[in-house]
């Protein structure tokens, strides 16, 4: 297949960038589409041309490294798909496919289409733990965990930090990276003694990075590769406001 | 010389309490006047720095992919063993140990096994109190499941997600010490070389990936958890960032390489399609418990499956090894598939996969209870490969997976280079020629959570050092060599791309030194690997600068380690002449094709030092000690 490819070219962080047109010729359908740029650098290099910049590592879906924005959509069109794992069938010859980066504040460009994240990191670092150390933990089978409870809090850990569902967020925000956690944690009876303090820690640390506001659009949740469940969000909202009210030190 | 391990003295059992009275400790007031240099923040890596922080160390983390939470761990998808015997079906430490032993074909450390299943209890525990959500029955306990070859249920899951999930508790232990300010942590930073002065290792050359800049960690001790060299292959199960750079330019420096012709070839993966692959995806193991494997009994029957009556199917491993059938394990699983394909008994359009069959467990079970138990592998299927495996059979062929060959550690982790220690993947360590399904998780967290935060204070209790600044001539001179290796990739200016060189040195290496090996194709290759490597300097094309990000130099780097890595690899594979676990030589086998090996003269480790870009590496040994398990033909018949 045929493809007319659009992509941001950026040299680095503070320089401007625009889009650049590539013909994408003789592909594969069964190609990935990370496989297809690729095909697409490996051209570019032989022509003596500087590659695409993009991020990828695992490229099976759980690493959470790749991104892009193809045609406006996080990830792509194909629903609970990470870029690495969409293929190439999903497109039409002839199409034209415009891939640009994630657009956030709190997200700015490396390179092309490479952004840095670590905002995510020091969310995590604010509080997205359980406050145990290595040794003088009890036995695992002491903590009953109700199979229903361990099955929520997978639900919600499952996310891979990509942030699609900031990109998706009109607001670019990161409630659902930050419930995600929330969630995981506090509905495990191991997380529930903190689940106040990193309710309030969290949050704190998301806004000083610059990301939005919820106004529950929803679009993180339609963009989430690892489809993670819009309720939680309502847990982070319900334990924020209940840790604020009862007025606990962070 | 051979190497000292410095195993303690005593019974199995005691050895590693014993160890651990004996060993010095640090004061902990002193204990921040110490730093330790972390490189990698997988499973091994993040629990490792996480750990020695919360003790008091001083810590430096660093990775080279954009967060710690990305490393390669995170894709492993079964679970993680451990003796606990909740499920009461006779486990034990010691059949944990004795499996892993058997396992690995009687070539690993039996003192180091042994402590690796005894930790492998306070893992869990330990993961459980962080909040891993690991899989419960009704009543709220524990769930497992018996898994790759295992008679006994020991394996804890998280759904298909273990590996993420471990990891995340890893990832979350280590953002607690790096939001207290105990952890520096670097992401988008590559190491290139360790800086070794008056013979110890005291730090680490890294270039910032974003910037291009060159600079130097300096410190008390190193600890290297960068994982295994499945990439040498081009195509593999790993992340496409995995390179043996870290471990490749310590051994140049002066730690050993052990055992690096010890490659784990998984069973069941997806068949490569084309020539653009970047990767190979595996389908968890776990997907034998209820899969059927099989081929069409007569050779180049290209019928569809469905038109292939039962009784012209051979379900080779069922027929093969009886009381193990399908859950044979990795070794024997793969070196069947290969030997079905080559007997042009093959399915798919180029004929190399097998089949990997739902319908008798669908028509048992009901395809409910298959979709409960591999979902989200069935979907990954589908989304691949575009077919249904609900109403077709899967197509499967190994592919490269984990290498059980790393850096030569003592009892301690540390390498021959005084120091530097080696963890998780990248040590040689607790395998020995074949690693069993479920142990990877548990050794990376067993050396990261619990033996590494002790066995340094030990090195550091013991080990007076000099302070050193950035500006000694010995770091001065290691970071001018790494920017004028980085140059020199840039000055190549050539025609080809590093990924050609790759795909190239990966096929061969496939052909030559995978599956199966014999002397010719293994002479082969040391004679091709110094010709591409030499085009690779002559005819490489880097473009950009070295002064940015630039993703063409990274590969480039990297390609061009294991260009000569693959050369020790074949070396080893040469010279080990004996066919055990992951290694299987073709002039070394029964006349029904079982490996053969040759405890007479093979009960070693074969370590291999460093003696210049100009001479040959020297070959040395570790001669494996068995006092508690008999050497045992490895039989799943």
């Amino acid at each position: 297949m045929n493809l007319t490819l659009r992509v941001w070219r950026q040299d680095t962080a503070d320089a401007g960038g625009h889009l650049v047109t590539y013909p994408a010729t003789d592909l594969s359908p069964d190609m990935s589409f990370l496989e297809m740029l690729d095909v697409v650098n490996e051209r570019l290099n032989d022509d003596g041309k500087e590659p695409i910049a993009f991020d990828s590592d695992c490229r099976e879906g759980i690493c959470g490294m790749c991104s892009l924005m193809i045609n406006g959509q996080p990830h792509g069109p194909m629903k609970g798909t990470a870029t690495c794992q969409l293929h190439m069938r999903t497109f039409s010859d002839g199409d034209t496919i415009v891939i640009e980066p994630w657009r956030a504040r709190a997200f700015p460009v490396v390179r092309d289409l490479v952004v840095d994240r670590s905002a995510f990191d020091r969310v995590i670092e604010a509080g997205g733990f359980i406050s145990v150390s290595t040794g003088g933990v009890p036995d695992a089978n002491e903590i009953l965990i109700p199979k229903d409870t361990a099955d929520t809090s997978m639900d919600a850990a499952s996310c891979i930090g990509c942030g699609a569902c900031v990109a998706a967020c009109p607001n670019a925000s990161a409630m659902l990276f930050t419930a995600a956690k929330v969630t995981h944690l506090g509905v495990l009876p191991q997380g529930k003694l903190e689940r106040h303090r990193r309710a309030l820690r969290l949050v704190a640390q998301m806004d000083l990075e610059g990301f939005g506001a919820c106004t529950n659009y929803g679009e993180c949740h339609a963009a989430c590769p690892k489809e993670i469940p819009l309720d939680t969000i309502a847990r982070l909202n319900r334990d924020y406001l209940l840790a604020s009210v009862s007025s606990q030190e962070i | 010389m051979e190497f000292d391990a410095k195993i303690p003295d005593g019974p199995l059992a005691d050895k590693w309490q014993r160890y651990q009275f004996d060993m010095k400790l640090v004061n902990p007031a002193n204990k921040r006047k110490h730093k330790v240099i972390v490189v990698g923040s997988g499973l091994a890596g993040a629990s490792a720095a996480a750990t020695m922080a919360e003790l008091g160390y001083r810590v430096q983390c660093l990775c080279f992919q954009d967060s710690s939470r990305r490393a390669h761990s995170i894709a492993a998808q079964g679970g993680i063993n451990a003796a606990k015997n909740y499920q009461n079906d006779g486990d034990s430490v010691y059949r944990l140990f004795y499996d892993t032993i058997k396992g690995g074909d009687f070539r690993g450390r039996e003192a180091n096994t042994y402590r690796l299943a005894e930790i492998s209890v306070s893992i869990i525990d330990q993961c459980v109190a962080q909040g891993v959500p690991f899989a419960r029955e009704y009543g709220g306990l524990l769930d497992n499941r018996s898994f790759g070859g295992a008679q006994v249920s020991r394996t804890f899951y998280a759904r298909g997600q273990t590996g993420q999930q471990l990891l995340l508790g890893a990832y979350q232990a280590l953002a607690r010490q790096v939001g207290r300010g105990a952890v520096e942590m670097f992401p988008r930073t590559e190491m290139l070389d360790v800086i070794v002065i008056d013979g110890r290792a005291r730090g680490v050359v890294v270039r910032d990936l974003v910037t291009g800049a060159v600079r130097s960690h300096l410190g008390d001790a190193v600890v290297l958890a960068t994982g295994g060299y499945s990439n040498v292959f081009y195509l593999s199960t790993n992340a496409v960032g995995c390179n043996v750079t870290a471990t490749w330019r310590a051994h140049k420096r002066g730690a050993a390489f052990a055992n690096p012709c010890y490659t784990q070839i998984h069973p069941t993966c997806i068949p490569v399609e084309g020539d653009y692959q970047s990767k190979l995806t595996l389908m968890s193991e776990s997907l034998r418990n209820d899969g059927r494997v099989w081929v069409p009994a007569a050779q180049g029957d290209s019928r569809p499956s469905a038109e292939i009556p039962e009784s012209e199917r051979d379900y080779y491993l069922e027929r093969k090894y009886p009381s193990f059938g399908n859950l044979a394990p990795r070794d024997i699983s793969s070196r069947a598939a290969k030997e079905v394909t080559d007997e042009g008994r093959g399915v798919g359009n180029n004929g190399l996969g097998v089949y990997l069959d739902f319908a008798d467990a669908i028509a048992r079970l009901g395809s409910d209870t298959i979709e409960e138990r591999y979902g989200n592998l069935f979907e990954m299927y589908n989304r691949i490969t575009d077919e249904d495996p609900y109403s077709v059979p899967m197509r499967i062929f190994p592919a490269p997976h984990y290498t059980m060959g790393g850096l030569w550690v003592d009892y301690n982790l540390m390498s021959t280079l005084p120091g530097l220690h080696v963890i998780g993947e990248a040590n040689f360590s607790d395998h020995g020629a074949n690693r069993l399904g479920a142990s990877a998780l548990m050794q990376g967290l067993a050396d990261g959570y619990f033996i590494i935060p002790s066995t340094i204070g030990d090195y550091l209790a013991r080990t007076p050092l000099e302070p050193i600044a950035t500006d000694h001539p010995v770091v001065q001179e290691a970071e001018a060599d790494v920017g004028r290796r980085t140059e020199r990739l840039l000055d190549v200016n050539g025609t080809r791309s590093a990924d050609s060189f790759h795909r190239e040195l990966g096929r061969l290496m496939w052909d030559k030194c995978g599956m199966a090996r014999n002397d010719a194709g293994l002479r082969e290759a040391l004679k091709r690997i110094p010709e591409i490597r030499e085009e690779f300097w002559r005819n490489l094309r880097v473009p950009g600068s070295a002064a940015s990000f630039n993703q063409s130099l990274e590969k480039a780097g990297r390609v061009a380690d294991f260009l000569e890595f693959a050369e020790l690899m074949c070396r080893d594979a040469l010279e080990r002449t004996e066919s055990c676990g992951g290694h299987f030589r073709e002039e070394y086998q029964t006349a029904e094709g079982e490996a053969t090996r040759d405890d007479e003269h093979f009960a070693h480790v074969a370590a291999w030092e460093y003696s210049g870009a100009d001479s040959d590496p020297v070959r040395r040994i570790e001669p494996l000690a068995f006092e508690n398990v008999d050497l045992a033909v490895r039989s799943y018949k």
